[in-house]
């Protein structure tokens, strides 16, 4: 490890002798660390192999794009893992869900609200929250009061849900969504634009600052060890670096020169010299907030808490009062929920629904929280961790698609490095202990 | 015996498994600054009993009352609102998360927002730990990564933090070494000076000859009888383990038997 010299003497008091190594100093989790690292690795490397055309904003914002379905799930995912459960319907409900907004928008709700309602995205989407937050109530009662494994549960929600879809549609794709809608789906039309963009950076580095200045004081009221403010100051700056830094590369994605001049022409804009700038995409902006969600209700809620006890261990957790089953199906309620917003950003990528709609993302999705270092023994796993880990995956595919290697081979690196990630994970954690 | 009022008194207990009568029509009580040794060999229907005490158990019959007043107990919760708190024999710790999580786990302590107050969780637990286990420091890593004896500080934390009046321990000494044995001997004694009424369930006589003021002893889910310390031998307590018989009814033979 590496010894640091620089550190500066215990300033207050609580102030725990001078840390040892650069890492501990900054209490950075290892994991996700490691997982930062690798995806850098992924996608230099990527750019070497390609003379750098993959790094060009185009598919970066693509990659980004691709991975926020599968993201948006894995964060639900990991709740559910870490509390010794596994959800495999999750494709299905995202199919059934996805549907049901094609249904609504396509089919049902014009003839209620009129074709151009501004009410109607959010009509049908409010449904289909409803619905995947229903069909999770569901599954999680059998799982957690009647007690049949969630493996069988989930299972059989697999193939009941795809069938649904079958039944209810008749074989066809249903489309178009309404256009508000499609603005889950990104594109240079669902992008919030270059000066939006820089305002939500803005208010992200604001964000991080106040956070790491509010739980630096909340331990010196308490008079508890501090991180050292060189390390304070050094994880601030690179986090809103690293935020800056992707607005700046969402910005330097711009509007094809056609479709922004009808743009401008619409809106009344004018199109700076070098194009007009794109902005981060709208489902970017929703995967961005779902991981906000997430990890406070991961790690902020009494919730959160009770289903990291539940996994290390759940008699004790039983024991300490904690009413296990209830816990268990809240954790299936918001997987269904996530899957309907996951659906939302599907069919709007789409612009409509076909049949085959999150068929195979069980196994992303799984496969994205436990490269994110999600262990199945339950109790282990965080949501930043899941998200990175679908990046990777994303990352991945992408880049092996872009070299133009066929989708089986790709597959098979898929696997490859899902069983390589935890190998890997496994090494770490043994030598650790 | 000890006069007045018991603080806790289990009456007429009986809880089968099947056709397993575990603990059989077994009645015992506890009087507070007491410390009572629950013994007998494996499977006597120690755990058992106390368990309906704790809410872990429901017993098939049976009243339990505190301060003489008839209580029910059908959750771990219920014992926690009256003022039971128990250390189980396993700790009962979820290892993967952090001590004060642990201490605090199922009864955290909120901000305003209903958020979890970790720095607040996080000093209590300091404090509590000043008085049973001045060298703990490790307030942030999960509880797997700490020593045995650590680990039971922290399982003790958690009984004692919410002002336990009745503390049950299941085998508090049997995974520590005897340097770590010694201080939980001592918070015992502490804790039975603050007027803490506790139950000791143990299998080491040593243990419970050292500790205990009066003791309770159980065979085949029986209540073989309760003795006050001072009057017995361990000679005699051990036939009452073994063998099932008071000291008065014990003859030559049953202590030859004994002694083999």
């Amino acid at each position: 490890m590496t010894r640091v010299s620089t550190a500066p003497p215990a300033q207050a008091e609580g102030e725990v002798p001078p840390r040892r190594s650069l890492l501990r100093a900054l209490e950075i989790d290892l994991r996700v660390f490691g997982m930062v690292v690798a995806l850098v690795v992924i996608l230099v490397g990527f750019g070497l192999l390609t003379d750098g055309r993959f790094l060009r904003p185009v598919n970066m914002v693509n990659l980004a794009v691709q991975s926020v379905s599968v993201a948006i799930i894995a964060t639900g995912m990991t709740m559910v893992i870490v509390s010794r459960n596994i959800d495999l319907s999750v494709g299905s409900i995202v199919g059934v869900v996805g549907m049901t907004y094609a249904v609504l928008m396509a089919r049902i709700l014009p003839d209620y609200l009129g074709f151009d309602s501004p009410f109607l995205w959010l009509v049908a989407l409010a449904i289909g929250i409803a619905l995947g937050a229903l069909i999770g109530a569901v599954q999680g009662y059998i799982i957690a009061y009647i007690g049949v494994p969630s493996f069988v549960v989930t299972l059989g929600g697999l193939l009941i849900f795809r069938g649904a879809t079958w039944l209810v549609t008749r074989g066809v794709t249903i489309s178009p969504v309404d256009p508000t809608f499609r603005l889950f789906g990104g594109g240079p039309e669902g992008s919030i634009g270059g000066p939006a963009s820089w305002i939500v950076g803005g208010l992200a580095c604001g964000a991080i600052i106040a956070l790491l200045a509010s739980g630096r004081n909340q331990r010196r009221k308490f008079g508890f060890p501090l991180r050292p403010m060189w390390a304070e100051a050094l994880i601030g700056t690179v986090s809103c670096l690293a935020v800056l830094g992707l607005v700046w590369l969402f910005n330097s994605y711009k509007w094809p020169d056609t479709l922004a001049q009808r743009h401008a022409a619409e809106t009344g804009i004018t199109i700076p010299p070098g194009g007009l700038p794109a902005g981060v995409p709208w489902p970017v902006i929703v995967l961005l907030g779902v991981t906000l969600v997430m990890n406070f209700v991961a790690t902020r809620r009494r919730f959160g808490r009770y289903v990291f006890a539940i996994g290390g261990n759940p008699e004790a957790s039983e024991l300490a009062g904690i009413n296990t089953r209830r816990t268990i199906m809240k954790t299936f309620i918001l997987i269904g929920v996530l899957c309907a917003i996951s659906g939302a950003v599907a069919t709007a990528r789409l612009d409509g629904a076909t049949l085959d709609l999150g068929e195979g993302y069980e196994l992303y999705v799984i496969a994205a929280a436990v490269i994110g270092g999600t262990s199945f023994a339950g109790g282990i796993g965080t949501i930043s961790g899941a998200v990175l880990g679908a990046l990777v995956m994303s990352s991945l595919a992408y880049g092996l698609s872009f070299m133009g290697l066929s989708s089986p081979i790709q597959d098979i690196f898929a696997g490859i490095v899902l069983i390589v990630a935890v190998a890997f994970d496994n090494i770490n954690r043994r030598r650790k202990l | 015996m000890p006069e007045g009022v018991p603080l806790v008194e289990l009456r007429n207990m009986n809880v089968s498994f099947g056709g397993v009568h575990a603990v059989n029509n077994v009645t015992v009580d506890l009087y507070p600054g007491e410390i009572l040794g629950l013994v007998g060999g494996n499977g006597a229907g120690k755990s058992t009993l106390i368990k309906t005490l704790s809410g872990a158990q429901k017993p098939d019959s049976g009243e339990i009352f505190i301060d003489g007043e008839p209580v029910t107990i059908h959750s771990p919760m219920d014992a926690k609102h009256l003022a039971v708190e128990t250390i189980y024999q396993t700790l009962a710790l979820a290892d993967n998360i952090d001590a004060p999580s642990n201490v605090f786990l199922g009864r955290e302590i909120l901000t305003p927002v209903r958020t979890l107050d970790d720095s607040a969780m996080e000093d209590a637990t300091r404090k509590v730990m000043k008085r049973l286990n001045p060298r703990f420091e490790n307030f942030t890593a999960p509880v797997e990564s700490l020593s045995g004896g650590q680990r039971q500080s922290v399982a003790i934390a958690k009984a004692v933090q919410f002002n336990a009046r009745i503390l049950i321990m299941d085998e508090p000494t049997a995974a520590l070494g005897p340097a770590e044995t010694e201080v939980v001997r001592g918070l015992m004694r502490q804790l039975k000076e603050e007027g803490i009424g506790i139950f000791l369930i143990s299998h080491d006589i040593h243990d419970v000859f050292d500790l205990a003021d009066r003791i309770s002893v159980m065979l085949q889910g029986k209540l073989v009888g309760t003795v006050n310390k001072a009057d017995v031998t361990m000679d005699e307590v051990l036939a009452m383990i073994i063998i099932g018989k008071l000291p008065e009814e014990i003859t030559e033979t049953d202590l030859e038997q004994l002694h083999g």
